[in-house]
């Protein structure tokens, strides 16, 4: 009725029809006489975002599928859309043309995406990353080339884009981790101003890639943990013992490092957790759980407290999560306790969660409030959630061993309850119990005999059955009476109820034939023509087994052994034990069964992956306008070294901004950049001219390579950045330490106070000479400190906090083996007397490829002093290369040789009495050498 | 990620739907009523009910439930939170959030959810973004737009989307300039039967109305920041500077928003501002049972308490009440046994109090439950915790705004247990 008229009038007056159209786009039935008319609609309009076609494009796209032919119709106009100098327009063209699930159009969505992609507009480019999947629904054939347009997208680096394009990467390939490398350190310093949807899709996708780049943190503990509670359960078996704890030494003495990608994903989802939105913190909250050290856990507890605030569907969900973390870390949730308690008004559904909650938490020390809480439970009007409250009590008792006796009191006093859930429920859980220890109980089971003539429950019935049957030696006079009684109402029982009477007289029988033998024959006939094939079977097989008869088989021998065996008490776990298989947080982990598309979670990689993929190519313009020769006579002088300033030095002022904002990413370079930077800086030296030279405004930096590492960047140290270097030069107040610069910038906008060393959390050994505290820092200035570390001659890194007036920060220095050590100058004939002292063991030599560019003696020796503070021994060949050093904190001497042979061939020979060093130290000027 | 999203009246029918990618029939909800069947109270609806080919993701607001339904894995609160953001939106742009509403707004519900959603993804959920897209309906507009025939999509292109602070938007003007706060602190607390506290915490919330012109950037700051334990923002609050200075620094949106929640640390003892005196008994063998209530102030920092309100579920085995309240009025339901006393005011020298007797049915035993008691209560000019507003500063434009903060502490999930 209304449709034809909308129909014919829709020319004259379109604006006034389409919202009784709308109106109707719900109703099912499609509208092909309106559709035409609604294509030519469409084409005909001017203006691109008029207001009709905002609805007719709604209804376009619902119908598209069902009128495919009429849709094609409108194609053109959209595909004039995608060409406006408009970007919103160009957004919204796009967006509706890849909504009509037509397959015909396939090839201009793709061709209209790959143009998007390389918009100008990051708007519209997080439309072309909407785009992505909906194009793979429609066509999943165009999987390849969709994964090109989504490893470009990914590349981007505006906060508009970065959540869509994930979305993208997880509906279309989420198996493909290897486009996330390059892009993992700029995805986790986005994160935070990524708006929230994309946020939790981030931070979902990178937990996944945390756990198959990084080793486990708790990898130590876990072995420790294990060790000792296998100890604690199987102490007679020693020889299992003591294999573990050689596996925990064996775990000890190989330290766990945290990579410093796998922190800076902690570091950067730590403040989400201040987020509103629900789904956000319970996000960040289950990569923590997933990832993060033991120790630092806890931090997510508080958060996810917090969100029970909230709507009760919410409430559900994150209880049904807590649920699961409590029976791993149960410690984390204890402060938060009372946040659990049940309140009358909560859901059913959320009583019972919580209640799964406050069971896991309970322990020795609380279990007495946890209780006396649980008993006003037990009062409630809710009968479903007084049953859960009997089998949480029941749990308690079996898991903590001092109240077992209290709880069964409790228990057995509510078997005289009035209401009959709530017994039948107690005698359940009772007999759960009973099992454990049933000699001190037999007035318990008395009790429950006389129940049984109440009792209505199937369950409970059969219960206390089994459980009469089970200590019939306890309970022998009664419990021949309750069989007669039993096999009076036998044929109105339940199934269960028949079973446990069979259970029952087959086990009387055996103990006390003489009084049951009739009862028992009288029961298995009646059991003989029950409906149910269950105890048909079940009677018959009985039978046989128990009733002597002269063809009964070997087996009837032992049938006394077969029933009245010892049976092992049952444990009552969570239904949630176990469930942190799934990622938390996932829908698959809420329904405790994998949903279409879960990811599972990987586990953790025995050994890292190389680190080193996720470093980032950074441009070479870049590179060369950031390190700046400081002047030829540097790569003169004798020790090869060379210098560059870490201040900004370019040339001009504009670029001096921009190179700023690349020191973030100065920590991702690779040795294999600095090499080629070093290169440049060599091939800079020849080609620079004097007047060009005195152009450049230059700090000359103590000597030596300047890398600088950074320590704590602007951004997580709120303003305050720091970054150390290994100066190379002798730390004056004590010889055995290695000296290290490091630079405060204070980009904040007021001042800092009172920069000091605090805590230094060292390996055995280790030593660290504090600078003076620097009292002021104005906003804007930099100042450089020096301190001193003896690292013990290891690799070891040396934790310490950096304190200022209003925070601290943990903070680590790492030493690169090359600068443990110092210069020793030796003569020829010297350095060939030691190397002979330092042969065998102490040797280390390996032969290797020289690269491209080490063609000639000057390069080999630039190269390996760049890797190491050794300084150059003289030698009559040309066609060998020498160093010396001593190590900084023992004084180990360390000898270099690098013999090369025609084709770019050569022998590397370490010799050091610290062979890890040597070790070590071939491996980084290997890497050196061969580039 | 949301495929389809469907709207159920309390009386189980699906008024609306909205389809995000390839439509998913109505059947598919036949599975929600099922678990509506099986649910005793409307709430008790699992929140998620997996079908054979679908996940259903329900919530229940203003007694609508709002259906989403999924195909493949996405964590159950993305879906859940945006189910809420819309119901947020809705009552943003039609003041309430009934069936009625929806369905005399059903155009520009249509064009909100289109706006929100792109292929199931969230696309602009930011209200101060949708407001530009999408003019809310006014009166005044209604009638316009009946006449001439448009409707409520802006005409302007959606700008906000593309700005550094999506949350506001550029060239807000206002004549009369101001910045209204109020902090509202809840007061949770399970008291026992002896009057003794169980458990009991404050959370509170600052929610702004903020009118300023042009784009300025704001500066709260408190007497006593070290109260507050755990916060959570509204994005525009910048994140480091709390951190440093425990100040917050925001460019606001413009209107009605929630600046920040936060919870009171628990090691203060929290200052419970009323008692309750009960004495509720049912003798064994008789079938009537006696009802006394007083309450009465206490720790209040001399402030009124007001808007008081008693609730209590009795148990079921009671027929009818018959009380006498010193004040106020009060209401039972002998359907569903719950007693409500509207007290008002309590004043300090004439303490409230119900007072009367139950009748029970005849020949059933006592009933061996005790109810709790809700209560629910107002207190003006008190933030409880002790939270103070230090002050206010605006930089960033010239004009001098007109500031104000209003404290207020309210019962949240009061409970006395019997």
């Amino acid at each position: 009725q209304v449709a034809p008229a909308a129909g014919t009038r829709f020319h004259q007056d379109r604006a006034k029809n389409h919202p009784i159209l709308l109106s109707h786009t719900n109703a099912l039935n499609s509208r092909s006489e309106l559709y035409s008319p609604l294509c030519e609609c469409v084409c005909s309009d001017v203006c691109f975002l008029s207001q009709v076609k905002k609805l007719v494009y709604v209804y376009l796209v619902r119908y598209a599928e069902e009128q495919q032919d009429l849709a094609l119709l409108s194609i053109s106009t959209f595909q004039r859309g995608l060409k406006d100098p408009n970007q919103l327009i160009r957004a919204s063209a796009l967006r509706v043309l890849s909504s009509i699930r037509v397959t015909i159009i396939v090839p201009i969505m793709m061709l209209a995406i790959k143009e998007a992609a390389s918009d100008m507009s990051p708007y519209v480019r997080k439309t072309a990353a909407h785009a992505i999947p909906k194009l793979h629904s429609l066509d999943p054939e165009q999987k390849d080339q969709l994964i090109e347009v989504i490893e470009k997208l990914l590349a981007d680096k505006t906060t508009l884009v970065a959540g869509s394009v994930v979305m993208a990467f997880e509906e279309v390939c989420p198996d493909r981790i290897d486009l996330i490398h390059k892009n993992y350190r700029k995805l986790c310093n986005l994160l935070i101003d990524v708006e929230e949807w994309g946020q939790v899709v981030i931070i979902n996708m990178l937990t996944r890639y945390a756990r198959t780049q990084f080793l486990n943190p708790n990898i130590n503990e876990s072995l420790l943990e294990e060790s000792s509670e296998k100890a604690f359960y199987a102490s007679d078996d020693e020889e299992d013992e003591d294999k573990k704890a050689e596996a925990a030494t064996l775990a000890k003495r190989k330290p766990y490092v945290m990579d410093p990608d796998h922190r800076l994903l902690l570091r950067n989802t730590k403040p989400l957790l201040q987020s509103r939105n629900a789904a956000v913190v319970m996000a960040v909250a289950q990569l923590y759980f997933h990832l993060a050290p033991k120790a630092e856990v806890g931090i997510i507890a508080k958060a996810l407290v917090r969100l029970m605030r909230s709507h009760s569907e919410v409430q559900y969900v994150v209880l049904q999560n807590v649920a699961t973390m409590t029976i791993k870390r149960r410690g984390m949730f204890e402060p938060y306790l009372k946040s659990f308690y049940i309140r009358s008004t909560d859901p059913t559904q959320i009583k019972i969660l919580k209640l799964e909650v406050l069971t896991n938490l309970a322990n020795e020390t609380n279990i007495s409030t946890i209780l006396r809480e649980f008993q006003t439970y037990i009062k409630s009007m809710d009968k479903d959630f007084v049953a859960a409250s009997i089998q949480a009590i029941g749990r308690c008792a079996t898991n903590i061993g001092e109240v077992r006796d209290t709880c069964l009191n409790g228990l057995v006093q509510l078997l005289s309850n009035r209401d009959e859930l709530v017994v039948a429920e107690s005698v359940v859980v009772i007999k759960k119990l009973l099992q454990m220890q049933p000699e001190q109980h037999s007035d318990i089971i008395k009790h429950m005999a006389k129940l049984i003539d109440n009792i209505q429950v199937p369950m409970a019935r059969a219960s206390i059955l089994w459980l009469i049957g089970e200590y019939c030696e306890h309970v022998p006079k009664i419990a021949p009476d309750v069989l007669r009684n039993m096999a009076k109402t036998f044929t109105n029982e339940e199934d269960i109820v028949k079973l446990q009477i069979i259970n029952l007289a087959a086990k009387l029988y055996l103990t006390n034939s003489k009084q049951t033998k009739l009862l028992t024959q009288y029961v298995l006939n009646l059991a003989k023509y029950d409906q149910n094939y269950d105890i048909r079977d079940r009677a018959r097989f009985i039978r046989q087994l128990i009733v002597p008869t002269d063809k009964s088989g070997a087996l009837s021998k032992y049938a006394k052994k077969l029933f009245l065996a010892l049976k092992p008490a049952p444990v009552l776990q969570s239904t949630f034990k176990d469930r942190d298989h799934f990622q938390l947080g996932s829908l698959s982990h809420l329904l405790n069964a994998k949903a279409a598309g879960y990811q599972e979670l990987p586990d953790w990689p025995e050994s890292a992956p190389d680190p080193s993929v996720r470093n980032v190519e950074v441009k070479d313009s870049v590179c060369a306008r950031r390190t700046v020769l400081t002047g030829p006579e540097e790569s003169d002088s004798g020790s090869g070294s060379e210098s560059a300033s870490a201040s900004d030095e370019s040339g001009s002022g504009s670029e001096s901004e921009e190179s700023r904002e690349e020191t973030e990413s100065e920590d991702e370079e690779e040795d294999e950049e600095k090499e080629k930077k070093r290169k440049k800086r060599l091939d800079k030296t020849k080609a620079k001219k004097p007047a060009e030279e005195s152009a450049e405004r230059c700090t000359i930096a103590p000597s030596g390579s300047i890398k600088m590492y950074e320590l704590l960047h602007r951004i997580t140290g709120e303003g305050l950045a720091v970054e150390y270097c290994f100066s190379r030069q002798p730390f004056s107040p004590d010889p055995n330490m290695v000296a290290v610069q490091i630079q405060f910038t204070n980009n904040t906008n007021s001042e800092t106070k009172n920069l000091h060393i605090e805590e230094p959390r060292l390996q055995s050994g280790m030593r660290i000479r504090e600078f003076t505290e620097i009292g002021l820092q104005p906003s804007g200035e930099s100042v450089t400190v020096v301190m001193g570390i003896d690292f013990c001659d290891s690799t070891q890194a040396a934790n310490f906090q950096l304190c200022t007036h209003t925070r601290k920060f943990f903070v680590s220095i790492q030493p690169p083996v090359g600068e443990l050590m110092t210069p020793v100058f030796l003569t020829e004939n010297d350095f060939k007397k030691e190397q002979g002292k330092l042969m065998g063991m102490n040797e280390i030599s390996e032969k290797l490829m020289l690269g491209e560019k080490c063609v000639n003696e000057h390069v080999i020796v630039e190269r390996v002093t760049a890797t190491a503070n050794l300084s150059r021994v003289p030698c009559g060949s040309e066609k060998e290369c020498r160093f010396a050093g001593k190590t900084v904190s023992s004084g180990c001497l360390v000898l270099v040789t690098v013999p090369t042979k025609e084709g770019g061939g050569a022998q590397l020979t370490v010799n050091c009495e610290k062979m890890l060093i040597g070790t070590l130290l071939v491996k980084d000027i290997m890497q050196a050498l061969s580039q | 990620m949301i495929h389809s999203l469907f709207l159920v009246n309390a009386s189980g029918d699906i008024f609306l739907e909205k389809h995000w990618k390839s439509v998913v029939s109505r059947s598919v909800c036949d599975y929600f009523f099922e678990a509506l069947e099986r649910a005793t109270e409307p709430e008790n609806v699992p929140p998620v009910i997996p079908t054979p080919h679908h996940y259903l993701i329900n919530v229940l607001r203003h007694r609508i439930y709002f259906v989403a339904v999924i195909q493949s894995e996405v964590p159950p609160l993305f879906v859940i939170e945006f189910l809420h953001r819309v119901v947020d939106t809705f009552q943003d742009y039609f003041g309430v959030c009934t069936e009625a509403a929806i369905k005399d707004n059903v155009v520009v519900v249509y064009e909100l959810l289109e706006e929100m959603l792109d292929n199931g993804f969230p696309l602009a959920t930011e209200s101060n973004i949708l407001k530009e897209l999408i003019k809310p309906p006014t009166i005044l507009r209604t009638v316009v737009n009946t006449i001439t025939g448009s409707t409520n999509v802006g005409e302007q292109l959606p700008t906000g989307q593309l700005s550094v602070v999506p949350w506001r938007r550029t060239g807000v003007k206002y004549t009369n300039n101001e910045a209204y706060f109020d902090v509202i602190e809840e007061i949770d607390a399970i008291i026992d039967k002896s009057g003794s506290t169980i458990t009991a915490e404050i959370q509170g919330v600052i929610d702004a109305c903020v009118k300023l012109t042009g784009m300025p950037d704001l500066t709260l700051s408190f007497m006593n920041p070290r109260l507050l334990d755990d916060v959570s923002f509204h994005p525009c609050v910048r994140f480091k500077r709390w951190e440093a200075e425990r100040i917050l620094s925001f460019i606001p949106p413009d209107g009605n928003f929630r600046l920040l929640s936060y919870h009171v640390s628990s090691q203060n003892l929290v200052a419970i501002p009323v008692y309750v005196k009960h004495n509720i008994s049912f003798r064994e063998g008789s079938s009537q049972g006696r009802f006394e209530l007083t309450l009465g102030p206490k720790q209040t920092m001399g402030k009124a308490v007001e808007s008081v309100l008693v609730s209590s579920q009795l148990p079921r085995g009671v027929l009818n009440a018959n009380l006498n309240p010193s004040q106020g009025t009060y209401t039972f339901d002998p359907v569903t046994k719950l007693l409500s006393w509207d007290v008002g005011k309590i004043n300090p020298q004439k303490l409230p109090s119900l007072k009367g007797s139950m009748s029970l049915q005849a020949g059933a035993s006592k009933p061996d439950e005790n109810p709790t008691i809700n209560i629910q209560f107002k207190i003006q000019q008190l933030a409880i915790s002790g939270l103070k507003v230090n002050r206010l500063d605006m930089y960033g434009e010239k004009y001098k705004p007109f500031k104000g903060i209003k404290y207020m502490t309210k019962a949240g999930k009061f409970q006395v247990r019997t």
